[in-house]
């Protein structure tokens, strides 16, 4: 009964089998993505929208303009960074935590996966989700703005994928810690909120007095939003709104990836909250 | 069995231990080897260590010191390798119960890098063995008990495996379910897959291997073929059904027997003993037995007997 692809123990084989490991994560996901569109989609674009009537229009309309755009204008970046963060984070910390916790988390340890496949699957899942919403989000900004024009389709598009990635793979890691469902609130509620809120998502932090403006620097929320603004707004934003050097945001969100999946292979080498 | 393979080894295990965080020690070092084409018996009490020495086979428990070795695969040098020659099928449910049973089945065989279209295929092929194809697009947790333990049977199997493991598969299964099971790891046995089974129900395992190991406290107590394993069994209970209510004059001189009830007798035989001569000596008493049976398993009460031995070495050495 033994299979040829068992026997056959070539590095294109692995390489192969891996691949094909990867897509099936992947699809695994986004089917639990697509299944439960009640939980996973509708929550984070009632909340944005909410955001835009209250905050843009209501709000808004009294605070006049910020960085030399409307203050709607202002808020659209930084409410789609905001779900995008959220959605990457949500989506792998309750999935790959559900799997531990029913223990099918099982099936993908005795496998020959490799552990950089499995956490590059999860978190494709996690950026599928965040992606698809920020998407949305942008789209319902459509109905509060009268134009959204793209500075640079790129910047926008890499900061957004980046940022995705990074917490995707923070999620990942608050799933393998988590012992119970408290666990994976934890975080979200008392590190990530916060950080967002206070990431520049409402204001520039250039408003803010000393020190809160260097205490600032050190979110890292701050450089994710500020460099996606700079994608979208580009030069309609006045120079001195610029938070931040686009450069050192990219080098930032990148050395925060590479650090956190890094930490996260020895974490799954070491069997860190899932091997006993 | 592949009888001319029986030099390779599935399974050989040496020196393995482990100790779980808090201190509980599981395993105290024990060797094990499996030959390719068994069908092998892992027996022991609950809490013994089999689960863990599984769960060490097949990455799920990290050891503290030993090797395990998979088709000669060191599991620490190649655990990739090594993993893709397992099948596993837990004791507990650990699917995902949400997910209809196909996807399940597709979805491991992914996991081990068969292609989708193929996976496809073997998931019918597994599913209608284990008459779950009508149940294919059935969310996993509306399946009877006995079904969900088909489903990871089905699982274990669509990559294939050389060795597969089971731990406790037919535990709160119907008979006739757990006789199809033993019918269906018989054939696959005798297609050539290596099956080691832990199970508490000792007729399954007296039924299925032909090799068995017991293991108590986290030592092997007992690594021998079911035929030795058997022989070393002092003593056996026998019932007898008798045809009317015995008398109460009934002796049977050099057997301990008691009478249950009117008409079933209990009479323990030595291993030397014959049971030509207990008949004889019914008969001269006009007593007919219409009916026998072994009051426990065989296994069962060599199990009982070793596991005894062993824990009362264990409090002496203590």
């Amino acid at each position: 009964m033994s299979s040829n692809v068992v026997d056959n123990d070539s590095f294109s084989e692995r390489m192969r089998s891996n691949l094909i490991g990867l897509q099936t994560i992947v699809i695994k996901e986004v089917t639990r993505l697509i299944r439960i569109w009640p939980q996973t989609i509708v929550p984070p674009v009632i909340t944005t929208t909410l955001y835009f009537i209250i905050f843009g229009k209501v709000i808004g309309s009294r605070v006049g303009e910020m960085s030399g755009v409307t203050y709607m204008e202002f808020i659209v970046p930084g409410l789609v960074m905001m779900s995008v963060i959220n959605s990457s984070y949500q989506n792998v910390v309750s999935s790959f935590f559900s799997s531990k916790f029913q223990r099918n988390v099982e099936e993908i340890l005795i496998s020959p996966m490799h552990n950089a496949t499995i956490l590059l699957g999860y978190i494709a899942g996690g950026v599928a989700r965040a992606m698809t919403i920020g998407t949305i989000v942008l789209m319902v900004s459509l109905i509060f703005v009268e134009t959204l024009s793209i500075y640079s389709i790129w910047i926008t598009f890499l900061v957004a994928l980046l940022t995705a990635i990074l917490f995707a793979n923070a999620g990942f890691i608050n799933a393998m810690l988590a012992k119970k469902f408290d666990d994976i609130a934890i975080i979200p509620t008392f590190v990530l909120t916060p950080l967002t809120y206070l990431g520049g998502v409402f204001y520039s932090i250039r408003l803010l007095p000393q020190p809160w403006e260097t205490i600032s620097r050190f979110n890292p929320i701050v450089y994710m939003v500020s460099a996606f603004r700079a994608g979208i707004m580009g030069d309609r934003l006045n120079s001195a709104a610029f938070d931040i050097d686009l450069g050192f945001a990219f080098g930032m969100i990148v050395l925060f990836i590479v650090v956190l999946f890094s930490l996260t292979l020895w974490m799954l080498k070491r069997g860190i909250g899932l091997r006993n | 069995m592949n009888s001319e393979s029986a030099d390779t080894k599935a399974l050989e295990i040496r020196g393995l231990s482990k100790t779980y965080g808090e201190g509980t020690v599981a395993l105290r070092g024990i060797d094990l080897d499996v030959d390719e084409g068994e069908f092998f018996g892992l027996l022991g009490p609950n809490g013994a260590g089999k689960s863990t020495t599984i769960g060490i086979v097949t990455s799920l428990v990290q050891k503290s010191a030993g090797s395990v070795r998979c088709f000669g695969v060191d599991l620490d040098r190649d655990p990739a390798l090594v993993k893709r020659q397992i099948g596993l099928v837990p004791q507990e449910f650990n699917f995902n119960q949400f997910e209809p049973t196909e996807q399940i089945v597709v979805q491991q065989a992914g996991y081990y890098g068969i292609p989708r279209a193929l996976a496809r295929q073997r998931a019918e092929t597994y599913l209608r063995k284990m008459g779950l194809w009508e149940k294919r697009n059935t969310i996993a947790r509306m399946l009877s008990g006995g079904m969900k333990r088909r489903l990871m049977i089905a699982r274990a199997l669509v990559h294939e495996p050389k060795l597969l493991i089971l731990d406790e598969p037919t535990a709160g299964v119907d008979i006739d379910l757990r006789r199809a099971t033993w019918s269906f790891l018989e054939e696959i046995n005798a297609e050539g897959t290596t099956v080691i089974l832990t199970t508490h129900y000792l007729e399954e395992a007296e039924i299925l291997c032909r090799r068995i190991a017991i293991i108590d406290q986290g030592h092997i107590v007992e690594d021998t073929d079911k035929k030795t394993l058997l022989g070393k069994l002092n003593v056996e209970t026998f019932v007898l059904d008798l045809e009317s209510a015995a008398p109460e004059s009934l002796t049977l001189d050099g057997y301990t027997h008691r009478l249950t009830d009117a008409t079933t007798l209990e009479v323990v035989l030595d291993r030397e003993d014959s049971l030509n001569a207990v008949f004889d000596q019914l008969s001269g008493q006009r007593i007919n037995v219409v009916s026998m049976r072994n009051k426990a398993n065989r296994l069962e009460e060599l199990f009982v007997e070793l596991v005894e031995s062993n824990e009362s070495q264990t409090k002496t050495k203590g």
